[in-house]
């Protein structure tokens, strides 16, 4: 069973859904001491990284105790940037550190407008430094729908780069543990076929 | 590369898609899913849900349409028509929608733009602008077309974006179902004044028209309804016809 982890940022309704469309059997425990049954999380998310103030420390005991007996941990967009160290937006809160870096700022243009508008919406397209479970069968310069201020820093777990003013981290995995800054709930057939990839892993 | 999107739009009335030309005299388009499905299918990047006439009947977005579409499609959509609390953006985005689209009432009170973007994200949070060609200048209008505020569309748009606006979508009242081509210098002028993205909407009837939005208008992203509901023009077509003339897009 995979747990959805509902912290109140943004809309569990098409996640669900997406979910639902790979065959994935999932609930959405209110206690964090229900992912301790769990062989999955997913730790979904829009928005600012304040919103994750909610996932307080029993949260993230439980969900770090899951991940060290071997369940899989999957974050999308901010929730994949809790799974770095912290971030601009919210600085002095922490995020859950399994990836080394801290997220920053897409840096607007200088003069307020230009060719690298913030927030970075729309498809943009994912390189793969090297192969990976999450982005398998997928071809390079595939594209995916983004939608985000702050970036997470290439780091050696990183599965996919985007390029977007600066290059950053599209995808990250390490063993289990996987996380996305787009949205492959909103990705079309490129995004449902990363959540797949990620659930036959699992 | 960052794509330009193509956006289509679902102007909804009583759950069936209907479109009219500068706002008025509106004729049946279809069922909004099965719309959906089939541009899905023919790959546009985002929809948008309109309800035409939900501000002027005092009713917001029904959220039966927004479920149908969401069912049939993963992508990103917007949900507009109507949207004047946060209750309305919640069933909204309860229903399936990932972004709102916000006009007269956040003319009336643009502290709603903060409160929802404080709630969902910037980037759950569109401000559509209805403009005119009107004493020199773009003047906003209100309530589907019907309220002249004398406000500039420019200095709206400049306002919305430091209240947490996440983008623009920016119509013009005078091309509106006219198929005479997207006001590009409408559009330019707004995306050169905000730092978020403005999606272009109202002209458009051919391929060049939207090379032109992309390139002249400066817009990141062009919205259409009729020109793809009667089948005229499909949307892979058209992103064909962007790519040999250098415009990125998704294929």
């Amino acid at each position: 069973m995979i747990a959805l982890v509902d912290y109140g940022a943004g809309n569990l309704t098409s996640v669900r859904k997406a979910l639902s469309a790979i065959g994935a059997d999932y609930c959405t425990p209110t206690a964090p001491a229900a992912l301790e049954s769990m062989s999955a999380i997913v730790v979904p998310g829009v928005g600012h990284f304040e919103a994750t103030r909610v996932l307080d420390q029993h949260w993230r005991a439980a969900i770090r105790s899951a991940v060290e007996r071997g369940a899989a941990l999957f974050g999308i967009c901010l929730g994949m940037q809790w799974l770095f160290e912290g971030s601009d937006e919210a600085p002095g809160l922490a995020g859950l550190g399994l990836f080394r870096g801290s997220c920053v700022h897409l840096a607007g243009p200088p003069h307020g407008t230009g060719p690298f508008k913030v927030p970075h919406v729309g498809w943009n397209s994912l390189r793969f430094p090297g192969l990976s479970m999450s982005m398998s069968g997928l071809a390079q310069d595939t594209q995916v729908y983004f939608t985000h201020s702050y970036v997470a820093p290439v780091v050696p777990e990183s599965a996919a780069v985007t390029t977007y003013g600066v290059e950053f981290s599209a995808a990250v995995e390490q063993g289990r543990v996987a996380g996305v800054q787009f949205h492959p709930e909103k990705s079309g057939d490129a995004g449902l076929r990363i959540l797949k990839n990620w659930l036959d892993a699992v | 590369m960052l794509s330009k999107r193509i956006i289509a739009c679902l102007d909804v009335r009583d759950g069936k898609v209907v479109k009219g030309t500068n706002f008025e005299g509106l004729r049946d388009a279809g069922d909004p899913a099965e719309l959906a499905a089939r541009y899905n299918r023919d790959g546009i990047d985002e929809i948008v849900i309109l309800d035409v006439t939900a501000t002027l009947e005092a009713r917001q977005a029904r959220a039966h349409t927004i479920h149908a579409v969401a069912r049939e499609i993963f992508l990103p959509l917007c949900v507009g028509g109507g949207i004047r609390t946060e209750a309305d953006a919640a069933a909204a985005i309860e229903a399936g929608a990932d972004k709102v689209s916000l006009n007269t009432a956040a003319l009336h009170d643009p502290s709603l733009i903060t409160r929802l973007a404080a709630r969902y994200g910037s980037q759950a949070v569109i401000v559509a602008i209805d403009a005119k060609r009107q004493n020199g200048r773009f003047e906003v209008y209100a309530r589907s077309g019907t309220d002249h505020t004398t406000r500039d569309a420019v200095e709206w748009a400049r306002e919305a974006t430091g209240r947490g606006a996440g983008e623009i979508l920016l119509t013009s009242i005078d091309r509106d179902g006219t198929r005479s081509g997207f006001d590009c210098e409408l559009t330019a002028a707004v995306s050169n004044s905000v730092p978020i993205p403005v999606i272009a909407s109202g002209g458009a009837g051919t391929f060049e028209h939207f090379s032109e939005v992309f390139t002249a208008g400066q817009a990141d992203a062009a919205l259409a309804a009729s020109i793809f509901h009667f089948n005229e023009k499909s949307v892979s077509e058209l992103k064909y016809h962007l790519r040999s003339r250098d415009i990125a897009v998704r294929l």
